[in-house]
């Protein structure tokens, strides 16, 4: 099972290695993780998405706990959350195929953020399942080359982490 | 004390501030290039430094003291190799969550990343094996930090820490100003149980008829030896310890029923085996206890009592978790508590303790057998410190020595490491110089850090290494002998090093025993002499350690001697052996 944990950590360097060599010295099994500061410039948060049953997920939220420079751990899987990941996919295009990559973006809410003689740049946020849905109707233009950026999310309403 | 003032020093000053205003007075280390500075301080200072000859003694000796003492014990190095000489040390200490602290030099901050002479990533090597780590980057930050570093070292679950300390850091000039609290809010140990949670643990003990108490390192670092005592006295239940739960009861205690696990008493690994109710204090169902998970105690409902909440349901599901400082908690406990149900457990405990003796077999009059020693170590020495190396004669010490209180044992558990007890011994005579102290010693791991002889006689510490010299090195030898069709493989090391003068070279006193007569002399004499002592007892070479449960069978599949009975030694001696392989090349 897939979880999406929440996890306030000191801004300082050193702290993402520290997260990182304990996923793998555990043999835990990262899906994505995405860090970036906060409303506190002292404080940043990564979003990582882990598998694993609920053992696991338990073993993974008390090691992070026991790091000095984490400060707090969520799981916010079970929350209604707003879920996001971006990603850049430049797919080739010549110009007969143009008009349809445009409309598939469309669809999909994405935008086009460069265009070649050869290729075609687009731009796309939403779920997980959205950007694999665009991806794979891009597919048969050829995906030249793709970068996601891996889920962050937020709690809806008031609540916070 | 000058906390709360500020005054003008560099970062090595003030690192030694900062060691003073944390009480401590003794040091274990070895210079280099950039922690030069800092020595150049310690020249004008009152701290006691040990200069060992390795920094891994360091590492060890250190946390010898703090296992002695309960205070944190300090070491330093130099960048580079001296800090990856401190490595398995450190290692050690965090597997056995030994509060220290280790203090190496660094290049100076511009040159860092660049493969600088002598730079090694030790923070990041050492991720893995502390508790916690810096790198100061800063000179301004070091008081915060090392005050930061001590707290979180000795606090909640103990550990190491380590603090690198580049070379212009130590030279930058602050004021200095030595902060009176820490301030960590990713960092906040529980101590208090939960009060529902402990009610639920004393409704269950109340319940229960075939309780078991079985204590870990935890009893002895949280210092909570008397409340367990009265735990057990109270409900009137048996006790059994981990390796390094040794000592938090008196072995001789009538509820004392010895260590569990691999090398466990039969009585221990049936008791816990057919319980009803497992009270784990400051122990982490590790798998040299548990044997085969799924057959580990079938019928018990559980109680954890930790302080670190990732050990609870770690590796065996627990019932009752409280999470906290096992003191308080069983104070706490101790208060509604009342006697179990549990004579008819207890009869059937002592029933097995007169059928299944630790016992060991003679081979022949003349020999000595290891189990023998240990025996006459502890009726010479009753009230020493024991310290240990790893191997066969790591297990006897643990079967054999008569323990009478916490922080009289201490050995490399979790890690296992060859070569920490002749430095951890040397760490707890300097923190306990009112007690003897005693390393039990393989002929084998001895070897490991024998050099630390002249940290012994240069410093003037008497510690008593007694060399149990079965020419191999014993426990693989054992496993080879058992499940790998006596297939000797590079196990055979007899012959090394006559140990007598070894010691003499050093100007250690250096005593052998060949005779099972010679061996209590010996030893006393070692002991009178007041110096550093090596007594090398040369013992029957193929004695093996138990009773045993082999790997990944469950803890009540345990064979004892007779299951495997001791075939008579057929050791060549190195002449031969040597002479043999000379044969071999020559036909080849
Ligand atoms: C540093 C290190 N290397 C290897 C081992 C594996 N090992 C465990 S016990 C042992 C043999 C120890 O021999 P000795 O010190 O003579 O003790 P004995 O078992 O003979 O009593 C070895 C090699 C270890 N525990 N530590
Ligand atoms: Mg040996």
């Amino acid at each position: 099972m897939k979880h999406t944990l929440a996890v306030l950590v000191e801004n300082k360097s050193g702290v993402l290695s520290r997260v990182a060599s304990l996923f793998s010295r555990r043999g835990y099994n990262i899906d994505s993780l995405a860090v970036g500061v906060t409303e506190d410039p002292e404080i940043s948060r990564m979003t990582i998405v882990v598998q694993g049953n609920d053992q696991v997920l338990e073993q993974v939220t008390k090691q992070l706990n026991k790091l000095v420079d984490v400060i707090k751990v969520s799981d916010i899987g079970a929350d209604d959350a707003v879920e996001r990941e971006l990603a850049l996919i430049k797919v080739s295009a010549d110009v007969t195929e143009r008009a349809e990559i445009i409309q598939i973006a469309n669809i999909f809410r994405a935008r086009i953020v460069d265009v070649a003689p050869k290729s075609i740049t687009v731009e796309v946020t939403g779920d997980e399942s959205k950007i694999n849905a665009i991806e794979k109707l891009l597919r048969q233009f050829g995906i030249k080359e793709m970068v996601r950026t891996g889920k962050i999310a937020l709690i809806r309403g008031p609540k916070k982490v | 004390m000058t906390t709360g003032s500020t005054e003008k020093v560099n970062g090595a000053r003030a690192l030694i501030r900062c060691l003073e205003e944390e009480g401590v007075d003794t040091i274990f280390g070895y210079p280099g290039g950039q922690i030069i500075p800092f020595y150049n301080e310690l020249y004008d200072s009152n701290l006691r430094h040990i200069l060992v000859r390795h920094e891994q003694a360091a590492a060890h000796a250190a946390d010898g003291y703090a296992r002695a003492t309960g205070k944190t014990g300090v070491c330093v190095s130099t960048s580079g190799p001296g800090a990856t000489n401190l490595v398995t040390g450190i290692a050690t200490a965090y597997m056995d969550s030994v509060p220290i602290v280790a203090l190496t030099g660094q290049v100076p901050t511009f040159l860092i990343g660049n493969d600088a002479f002598q730079e090694a990533d030790i923070t990041g090597i050492t991720q893995p094996i502390t508790k916690h780590n810096y790198l100061i980057q800063d000179a301004k930050e070091l008081p915060r930090i090392v005050k930061e570093a001590f707290h979180i070292a000795s606090t909640g679950r103990p550990g190491p820490v380590l603090i690198d300390l580049p070379k212009d850091v130590q030279n930058a000039e602050i004021d200095f100003y030595y902060p009176d609290k820490v301030e960590l809010r990713g960092y906040k140990p529980t101590y208090k149980g939960n009060v529902q949670q402990i009610k639920r643990a004393a409704e269950e003990i109340a319940n229960s008829c075939m309780p078991i108490i079985y204590a870990g390192g935890g009893v002895i670092s949280s210092n909570a030896s008397a409340e367990l005592l009265e735990l057990a006295e109270t409900i009137n239940a048996p006790v059994t310890t981990t390796l390094m739960g040794i000592g938090s009861i008196p072995t001789e205690h009538p509820l004392y029923v010895g260590m569990l696990g691999m090398h466990g008493s039969k009585y221990a690994n049936y008791a816990v085996q057919e319980s009803d109710l497992i009270i784990a204090v400051g122990a982490r169902f590790d798998d040299r206890v548990t044997g085969k998970l799924e057959s580990f105690a079938p019928n018990a409902r559980v109680i954890h009592i930790d302080v670190d909440p990732a050990e609870i349901s770690k590796n065996v599901k627990v019932h009752i978790p409280i999470v906290g400082d096992a003191k308080q908690i069983l104070r706490s406990l101790n208060k509604h508590i009342c006697r179990c149900n549990s004579g008819a457990w207890l009869e059937k405990i002592n029933q097995w303790k007169k059928e299944y003796p630790l016992s060991y077999k003679q081979v022949s009059p003349d020999i000595v057998m290891p189990q023998f020693v240990i025996e006459q170590i502890s009726e010479a020495c009753k009230d020493a410190i024991i310290v240990t190396e790893v191997g066969q004669h790591q297990m006897w010490a643990a079967q054999f020595f008569k323990y009478k209180e916490p922080r009289t044992f201490i050995t490399s558990g979790g890690l296992g490491t060859m070569g920490y007890g002749f430095p951890a011994a040397i760490g707890a005579k300097v923190g306990r110089p009112d007690k003897t102290v005693i390393n039990i010693a393989g002929d084998g791991s001895f070897q490991m850090n024998s050099q630390e002889l002249a940290t012994a006689v240069q410093n003037d510490i008497p510690v008593v290494s007694v060399i149990l010299n079965n020419g191999y090195l014993g426990m693989v030898r054992q496993w080879q002998e058992l499940f790998y069709d006596r297939r000797y493989s590079h196990t055979f090391i007899k012959g090394s090093v006559d140990f007598v003068k070894l010691a003499e070279a050093y100007g250690a006193l250096g005593l052998r025993a060949e005779k099972p007569s010679e061996v209590r002399p010996a030893i006393e004499e070692a002991v009178r002499s007041g110096r550093p002592a090596v007594v090398e007892v040369i013992v029957e070479c193929e004695a093996n350690v138990y009773p045993m449960v082999p790997a990944g069978a469950a803890i009540n599949e345990i064979l004892d001697i007779e299951e495997h009975a001791d075939t008579p030694c057929a050791m060549p001696d190195l002449r031969t052996a040597t002479a043999d392989r000379v044969l071999d090349l020559e036909e080849q």
